[in-house]
Formats: structure tokens, C-alpha cells, sequence
């Protein structure tokens, strides 16, 4: 698996690290009840399909990705910077 | 009072030579990191020109009678060979890093052979010109890779020294051998 970083380029997927679902960059409204707090926090689906997750560049230049790709075939359809600038 | 001996990270460790590769190690004097506040590049970029360099683009370096500049990551530049000018700290974080770093350097035909062993990165000419910058792996460790002039060179954290070293003459050896056993 190559990831394209928009500031590298293509780079092998060990050169990067693993986050999770990018749902966390969708942070709840501070006075949001607790459920919805501990919904954000621990639920996660698992799709067989199109998902979008964070990837940091650790062994590059250090910038956090949103990554959609397909779990099941692996076609990635977009690499974008979430630090913008 | 001790008389204490400066030493350079790669000391007794190179030069190392096999086959038609020499690995020797660079001190560039100094090295400093320049990393401009959010919003502020341009102005970073302004000052750089001023003194006769400029901001790299991603994956490229500025080299000029006046110094070097590498892009070393994230709004993020090693300046080499000079000292910043005080009033870049108005917009820019500068750090002195110069005995952070160890800087080897690779020379010798196909050179990117030796290093395709150990860094997940096209580095033949073609992909990888003078003063191509990559922030990427040699082996498990975290390199800045550059080439200059007829050589490769390969930045690594200091405390590091003794496994770059170690990793690129294995690689050297190794490939040096398969060559010679044509």
C-alpha cells in the first residue's frame, strides 16, 4: 500500500502511522450529554467499504492526513493535509 | 580543570569504503532549524531572498554561495553553513541544532543502488536531481536524504551515528560483494 502525501509524495505505508476513523476530528459540542461524549469516544463502525481515517507522516515530513480508502479492495481515492497552510 | 576533546558524532566510525562507494562524514557549521510561525512564511521567504537564498519548496533545497537552505518537513528548513540573521526571529522559530545531526555522506557510481537497499524512496537521477530533499527511512531509522553534487548525503539523529554507519556499510559490503562475485 503507497499513500500520495501532498507534500512528499508517493511513499511506501511504512513510512506512516496508523490513527483511526477521522470521525475524532468531529469533536462534540463541550455541553453535548454524556452520551454523545462516550458515543464519539468508543463507538467506531467497521466498514467493508469506503472509509475515511487519519495517518500521520512519521517517517516523513510530520503532516496529519485524511486518508478514504476502500477496506476492501484497497483503492485509495484521497490523501488530503488536516493541518492545512 | 579536564581538557575536553571535541568529537564528531561519525568519529572513528568512518571513512568506510567498499567497492567503488567511500562513506566520510560532513560537518556543516552550523546547522540551524528555521520554522516560520503560522502565517508568517512569506515574510520568512522575503528575508531569505534578501540575504541571497530562498524558501525550498517541499522535497528541494536552495544551495548558493550564500548558504544552504533544506526543506526538512512540515513549514519546516535546515539553514546551513551561515548563522540567521537576528531580526528572522520576529516571524521564524530558530534553533541551533548543529550537534544534534550526523551527516554522512555517500559518494560513488551508483551509489543509489546501495542506498535502494535501505530507503523506501526513488532516488535514481531521474526521480531524485540535485538538491532533491526527502524526509524518509534508512532501515528503521529517520533520515533526511539529499543529493549534492556528485554525492548523496544522509542526515540522522546523532545519537543514531553508530547504526547509520552501521547500516550502510552492511549495505556497501553487501552489494560490493554480489559484484564482485559477476
Amino acid at each position: 500500500m503507497r499513500l500520495t502525501c501532498p507534500l512528499c509524495g508517493e511513499r511506501d505505508r511504512r513510512e506512516f502511522y496508523y490513527q483511526g476513523a477521522a470521525e475524532a476530528l468531529q469533536r462534540p459540542d463541550p455541553q453535548a450529554p454524556a452520551q454523545v461524549w462516550s458515543d464519539w469516544v468508543h463507538l467506531r463502525d467497521n466498514p467493508a467499504g469506503r472509509t475515511r481515517d487519519l495517518w500521520f507522516h512519521e517517517a516523513g515530513c510530520g503532516a496529519w492526513l485524511a486518508v478514504e480508502r476502500d477496506t476492501v479492495t484497497h483503492e485509495i481515492f484521497s490523501v488530503e493535509r488536516i493541518d492545512a497552510g | 580543570m579536564a581538557e575536553l576533546e571535541a568529537r564528531t558524532p561519525a568519529h572513528g566510525l568512518v571513512p568506510v569504503s567498499h567497492g567503488p562507494w567511500t562513506l566520510t562524514e560532513e560537518t556543516p557549521d552550523p546547522i540551524w532549524t528555521l520554522a516560520p510561525y503560522p502565517g508568517q512564511a512569506d515574510v520568512l521567504s522575503t528575508a531569505l531572498l534578501r540575504a541571497g537564498l530562498d524558501w525550498p519548496s517541499p522535497g528541494m533545497a536552495v544551495s548558493t554561495d550564500d548558504g544552504r537552505v533544506l526543506w526538512s518537513g512540515r513549514d519546516q528548513a535546515f539553514l546551513l553553513g551561515r548563522e540567521p540573521e537576528p531580526d528572522w526571529a520576529a516571524h521564524t522559530a530558530l534553533t541551533d541544532v548543529s550537534d544534534a545531526w550526523c551527516v554522512l555522506r555517500l559518494h560513488g557510481v551508483g551509489a543509489e543502488e546501495v542506498l535502494a537497499r535501505l530507503v523506501p524512496v526513488d532516488l535514481r537521477m531521474k526521480a531524485f536531481p540535485n538538491n532533491a530533499v526527502a524526509r524518509t527511512l534508512c532501515g528503521h531509522m529517520t533520515v533526511l536524504v539529499t543529493r549534492y553534487g556528485p554525492a548523496f548525503e544522509i542526515y540522522a539523529f546523532r545519537s543514531m551515528a553508530g547504526t547509520l554507519v552501521h547500516e550502510l556499510e552492511t549495505a556497501m559490503a553487501a552489494l560490493a560483494a554480489r559484484r564482485a562475485g559477476r
